[in-house]
């Protein structure tokens, strides 16, 4: 028994024989040929043939996982065409008379190296786009067509690395599941492992020299964890787990479209977690009520500058519009502690955690805090929008907040530019927040409990040091306590409570918090419909 | 020549599929048609270049459009600016 661990890119468990898929990388010569032209000519079918194959993998990929993953192989076909590109092969061939194969492969290293050292990700993301569309180019010039994917038996495929069009070649009934040794958790075959519902595993740092085809693997998308040559122990759990998860699944789908209502007939808001504009599609799968956490970090992260009002007015109300008037609750940047952005220039702090941070970066730069609530209040007018501010400890805090928020509304009020002044609540996460709760809740609109710092700042506990695993208890009496007295002392004022930390999808505790009275959970999508079964099961009582 | 600037809506930029589009639009004209960010300055009818230009939602972009039909090119460019970036 054998076992790696990597990123796991879709939850779910597989098990079954494994096919090691190695590219037919045959080695291309540098050949030296006299009719240049004749070699020129041979491109020029070897494209067509080329981009033919892609129109045939689009229709392919259409049908099995829809339009906005297929649109890879129309852009392939595009990049084929570059006239650049083209060029560059056609340029080598006539000017250091070499063979077709040999321009095509030193082109594509050339152009993909040109994507691989841009400043973002997404582009650099490119060079395997460029790599994918030189291989089929030269497959074809050496006649050798299609890579097959003929397996009799499904299988779990491991790689070095998976091309998009490799991808999409397989046949989806018969693959178990995806190993790759690279590959992230954002390039294209992670993207189709998803929507095609296969646990995949990326960053399996496993040495493919020394495995066979053929040997039984189990893979673990839950732990992010594959284990060749399993004993029969770990096959049997493995078996009862898939078992499990497939009524699972099946019961929960039977769950869309149903209320979160106890036997008694207590509701409760159900929403979902999310740091992209590319996950609302997960949010609105699996039937959230709304989105409960918004981080709005990813806005500021990966890049060199600020991003400016315009670009979050449009990414805030490109959300807004996709939820259709369900709540959208956008948290305001949360950046400092182990979220560090360069052109912030920070500098380096003992102790981030407790450090410059959040919302006292946002008190302390107006400038940076202003240009966000601008677009939040600008984008408020497309939907249901509510908006919380992170890491709040005083009165005094929210007082400037609001001071800051007047100010923005004043401005556009007087520029005449449509906006709305939307709901606005804070995170309670440090024990301060708790402990005033009764003072706070007079002043904003909601709490939501952000439980993982809560618990940090309780215990005093580094949730990143594993040597203090052993003392970390997330059911510890004081969070639930301190969860108990924030609720009450917002029901007091007519306010509304949420919970968005990792507490709100602990299971264990789902029925503990609808007694306590909390009003809103907000967890991972895939985690909505496994609340609802429990809400739906249970009763308040007395 | 006729030019015009354009700040990119679209929240990924520039990214491949409406540089493939844009790619296609301008081939349809016999006016050259020239995109510039910063200092750099490339045809519209490269699609690795104009990625390789990495223009990021919220930047500003010039196009430049001249040749025999360049008020057709012009409107057409402006048109497609418009409703896919």
């Amino acid at each position: 028994m054998q076992s790696f661990h990597g990123k796991s890119v879709y939850k779910g468990i597989a098990m079954g024989s494994i096919l090691i898929w190695k590219k037919n990388n045959v080695q291309i010569k540098r050949l030296k040929i006299e009719d240049a032209e004749a070699e020129v000519s041979r491109v020029g079918v070897a494209v067509t043939e080329s981009v033919r194959q892609l129109q045939a993998l689009y229709d392919k990929a259409l049908k099995e996982v829809g339009e906005s993953s297929a649109a890879i192989f129309e852009v392939h076909q595009m990049l084929l065409e570059d006239e650049d590109y083209l060029d560059a092969v056609h340029n080598m061939i006539r000017a250091e008379h070499v063979n077709a194969e040999y321009a095509v492969a030193v082109t594509g290293d050339n152009f993909a190296g040109m994507f691989a050292d841009m400043d973002d990700d997404y582009m650099r993301a490119r060079a395997a786009d460029v790599r994918d569309i030189s291989d089929r180019l030269a497959r074809n010039l050496a006649g050798r067509g299609e890579t097959g994917f003929d397996f009799a038996n499904p299988v779990i495929v491991v790689a070095d690395d998976l091309s998009p069009s490799e991808t999409v070649q397989m046949d989806k009934g018969k693959i178990l599941g995806f190993v790759t040794v690279h590959g992230s958790t954002n390039s294209h075959t992670a993207i189709l492992a998803r929507m095609m519902n296969i646990p995949a595993l990326v960053g399996v740092p496993v040495d493919l020299e020394n495995l066979e085809d053929g040997t039984l693997a189990i893979v673990d998308g839950y732990q992010g964890q594959v284990v060749f040559e399993p004993s029969g122990e770990a096959c049997r759990k493995a078996e009862t787990r898939m078992e499990k998860e497939r009524e699972q699944l099946w019961l929960l789908q039977t769950l869309k479209g149903k209320e979160n209502i106890t036997l008694d007939g207590h509701k409760i808001n159900i929403y979902a977690n999310i740091g992209n504009i590319g996950d609302v599609g997960y949010v609105l799968e699996n039937d959230a009520g709304g989105i409960g956490l918004f981080r709005s970090e990813f806005l500021y992260l990966g890049r060199n500058d600020f991003p400016t009002e315009e670009e979050q007015f449009q990414a805030y109300r490109q959300v807004l519009l996709n939820m259709a008037g369900k709540k959208v609750i956008i948290r305001t940047l949360d950046i400092g502690a182990d979220k560090q952005v360069e052109y912030f220039n920070f500098g380096k702090e003992d102790n981030p955690a407790m450090g410059y941070r959040a919302i006292r970066i946002c008190l302390k730069q107006p400038d940076i805090f202003k240009t966000q609530l601008r677009a939040l209040l600008r984008a408020a007018v497309f939907g249901n929008l509510s908006v919380m501010y992170p890491m709040i400890t005083s009165v005094e805090e929210v007082r400037a907040v609001w001071g800051i928020v007047a100010e923005v509304h004043g401005e556009l009020e007087s520029l005449d530019i449509p906006h709305k002044v939307p709901e606005q609540g804070i995170m309670v996460e440090t024990p301060a927040a708790v402990m005033v709760s009764d003072e706070l809740a007079r002043l904003v609109d909601f709490f939501s409990i952000g439980t993982n710092d809560l618990t940090q700042y309780t215990l005093a506990i580094d949730r990143q040091n594993e040597r203090l695993d052993d003392f970390y208890n997330p059911h510890h009496p004081a969070i639930l306590r301190m969860i108990q007295m924030v609720v009450v002392n917002a029901h007091a004022h007519g306010k509304w409570v949420g919970i968005c930390g990792e507490l709100g999808s602990d299971l264990e505790l789902t029925e503990r918090f609808v007694r306590m009275g909390v009003d809103e959970l907000s967890v991972a999508p895939g985690m909505v419909l496994s609340l609802r079964k429990i809400v739906r099961e249970m009763k308040v009582g007395k | 020549m006729k030019e015009f600037e354009h700040v990119v809506a679209d929240s990924m930029g520039i990214h491949a599929r409406p540089a493939g589009m844009l790619a296609k639009e301008a081939k349809k004209y016999g006016s050259k048609v020239f995109i510039r960010k910063d200092e750099k300055r490339v045809e519209a009818t490269k699609l690795m270049a104009i990625m390789g230009l990495g223009v990021k939602c919220g930047q500003k972009v010039g196009v430049e459009v001249s040749g025999p039909d360049e008020d057709a090119a012009y409107a057409g460019m402006k048109k497609f600016f418009e409703e896919n970036l």
